[in-house]
């Protein structure tokens, strides 16, 4: 047991390392950061000056260290493009990119679980069909073009909703939400259901998938022979062991919705890290490109290891196999 | 799996592939059938969209900016009426909407296409070295794999992409842009080949032809090409059907996006992403018509490549 979470401790550092290196390469090999900093009429004594107080004169490793000590402190330098401090920028942008995919994910499950549940259990009703039926084109279709089209429909034709920005915050602190005013909460629902379609057609499909597979095993044939309620068969023994490959997925995709959540906020032009991300490449902004790099990096690495030590905790099974087989 | 290990001769093969069961299961389904035509017709508008397309949309001394703007000519727009010449609108530069798909389809497909085959490459290589040599070679590849699926994929092609984007002059990136999207989308998809590959050649390694091979003293290289390819290039195919809806998708995602190919090339997303500025002055148009090309073309390869998985797999026979 412990063995295997040091294992996956381990691994996640080094992948850690290895996205640090690539951000740090790109500050490195790519332009002059005094180039990007300095006018035209510095000195060569203010050049050499800035070049070892930045300890670019030292060698390759201590450069890494630096920035290596650096960036676990949050500190990735000052944008080219804005002129500001990178994890100020980042810090402002990232509750819009949070509620946003918080919501997206919350809707993706409370959707999606009970459309997989129906669709299972009543397999040939009309309705399941049409449910599978547009969850195929949901798939079918990019993100921006149900982006596009949710806007032509609900902003152009219609103008019910805004398609753009965030609508009024209200701040706490560094906090800002959208959630508590009428503009903020209309602005987030074309962008939120923008996000979470493809979420939620993997969810259905499934939870409907392993709806059928439990429904067919024996503990659920004695369970009716027993005599307890459908219902209770239905929700307590089915639905509950349907969970743990759920629980998996949904962990996995919310790293997925965070990076969907670029081309989103692309098209309702939401102010969150994606576009900044976007908008950052567009202008070879590096310092704001390492720093999201490296954030999002850890933010999967993150969601991973977590995700395989719920799975360990979620399912028995899967201990007393990995125990026997003296970890995995 | 008799079709597709290469055929000796031209009309024998012919003859094969007509008793097969792969053309057996196709004839017998229609909607594998629909998606094969509407692909075929796909391909064929985009590689003769010179020669088929109406207009030539980037040859300037053609446009008329009086010409600008048009809706579809069947459209009842009073406002800006339709034109015969143009069936489905023009752009805000006055060209033909129709043009502009055949043109993008083709760029669109050309990437997809040559994504697809660096992925497939790349992943067999690195696939059949992981499953034929085992040991540390397989532990570090696979290892490799295991942190580039736990990203997704539009995420290592932005993050690929955008470092070339900054590391080169922007003029040289102009030129190379379609071969930059090329690697950044291959590399990013190559690890379910991989896998796959990797699995079927451990399969294949402890059967006796390949045991016999090693015996003569056949080159590791040459077993691996000549006799444990063909045997898992089943599994491939089918990836590489799925595999190239998904490029066609992440590249329009990227060009929507603004950092796939150069506005002088225009793909698909490309279309979309210059229509969409468009979309609240009400030429939904210039929009809708390249995404609704996008969406047919990648639903019916997806839909092809269902068919061909399912008329592969021996358990569904």
């Amino acid at each position: 047991m412990l063995a295997f979470i040091l294992r996956r401790l381990a691994q996640s550092l080094i992948v850690m390392l290895v996205v640090a290196f690539i951000a740090f390469a790109l500050f490195t090999f790519v332009g002059d950061p005094l180039a990007a900093m300095l006018g035209q009429d510095t000195t060569p004594e203010e050049r050499e000056r800035l070049r070892s107080a930045l300890g670019l004169d030292r060698n390759f490793l201590a450069q890494f260290w630096i920035f290596l000590s650096n960036a676990v402190q949050g500190d990735f330098g000052i944008s080219y493009r804005l002129v500001r401090p990178v994890d100020e920028l980042i810090l402002e942008r990232l509750p819009a990119t949070l509620e946003l995919s918080m919501t997206a994910g919350l809707l993706a499950l409370l959707i999606g679980i009970p459309l997989g549940v129906y669709t299972g259990l009543n397999r040939d009703s009309w309705l399941s069909r049409v449910f599978l039926t547009v969850s195929l084109i949901g798939v079918s279709l990019p993100t921006f073009l149900i982006g596009i089209l949710l806007i032509l429909v609900f902003s152009v034709w219609l103008s019910w909703l805004p398609s753009f920005g965030r609508g009024d915050v209200v701040a706490f602190g560094w906090w800002t939400t959208g959630f508590l005013t009428p503009s903020g909460l209309k602005a987030l629902i074309l962008p939120s259901i923008t996000l979470c379609l493809f979420q939620l057609t993997l969810i259905m499909r499934l939870v409907r998938a392993e709806m059928l597979e439990v429904l067919r095993t024996d503990y659920i044939k004695f369970a009716r022979a027993r005599g307890l309620k459908n219902r209770s068969i239905n929700f307590a023994h089915a639905l509950k062991n349907t969970l743990v490959p759920v629980i998996t997925i949904t962990g996995l995709q919310l790293g997925s919705i965070i990076a969907f959540a670029i081309i989103t906020e692309t098209v309702f032009q939401w102010p969150g890290m994606g576009l900044l991300f976007i908008q950052a490449v567009g202008f070879a902004d590096i310092p704001v490109m390492a720093a999201y790099l490296c954030l999002v990096a850890f933010v999967f690495v993150t969601i991973n290891l977590i995700v395989d030590l719920l799975y360990y905790f979620v399912d028995p099974r899967l201990r007393a196999d990995k125990g026997t087989a003296g970890g995995h | 799996m008799t079709s597709q290990t290469a055929a000796p001769a031209g009309p024998t093969a012919l003859q094969r592939f007509f008793d097969s069961d792969i053309w057996w299961s196709f004839r017998r389904n229609p909607v594998a059938i629909g998606a094969a035509v509407v692909t075929l017709l796909t391909f064929l508008g985009a590689g003769f969209a010179p020669w088929i397309a109406p207009h030539n949309p980037y040859d300037l001394a053609s446009l008329n900016l009086m010409d600008a703007g048009r809706a579809p000519y069947w459209l009842d727009e009073t406002w800006q009426p339709g034109d015969p010449r143009f069936w489905l609108g023009t752009d805000d530069q006055g060209r033909d909407i129709l043009s502009t798909i055949l043109y993008g389809a083709r760029v669109s497909l050309l990437v997809g296409f040559l994504a697809v085959v660096f992925a497939m490459s790349l992943g067999i290589l690195l696939g059949l070295a992981a499953g034929f040599f085992g040991g540390k070679v397989d532990a570090f590849i696979m290892r490799i794999a295991d942190v580039m699926l736990s990203f997704p994929a539009i995420l290592v092609a932005l993050l690929i992409d955008g470092v070339f984007r900054v590391s080169l002059p922007s003029d040289m990136h102009q030129e190379i842009a379609v071969y930059v999207l090329v690697l950044a989308i291959g590399f990013s998809s190559w690890v379910n080949y991989g896998r796959t590959v990797r699995g079927s050649t451990l399969v294949e390694k402890s059967k006796e032809y390949v045991q016999a091979a090693r015996v003569i003293g056949i080159h590791p290289a040459k077993i691996m090409l000549r006799h444990i390819l063909p045997n898992v290039m089943g599994p491939v195919l089918v990836i590489a059907t799925i595999n190239l809806a998904t490029a066609i998708l992440t590249e329009a995602t990227l060009s929507f996006l603004g950092v796939g190919v150069p506005p002088t090339q225009p793909s698909l997303g490309t279309l979309i992403r210059v229509g969409n500025d468009f979309l609240f002055s009400g030429e939904w148009w210039m929009t809708l018509f390249p995404g609704a090309a996008l969406v047919i073309m990648v639903l019916a390869v997806n839909l092809l490549g269902d068919w061909l998985r399912d008329a592969l797999n021996p358990k569904l026979r």
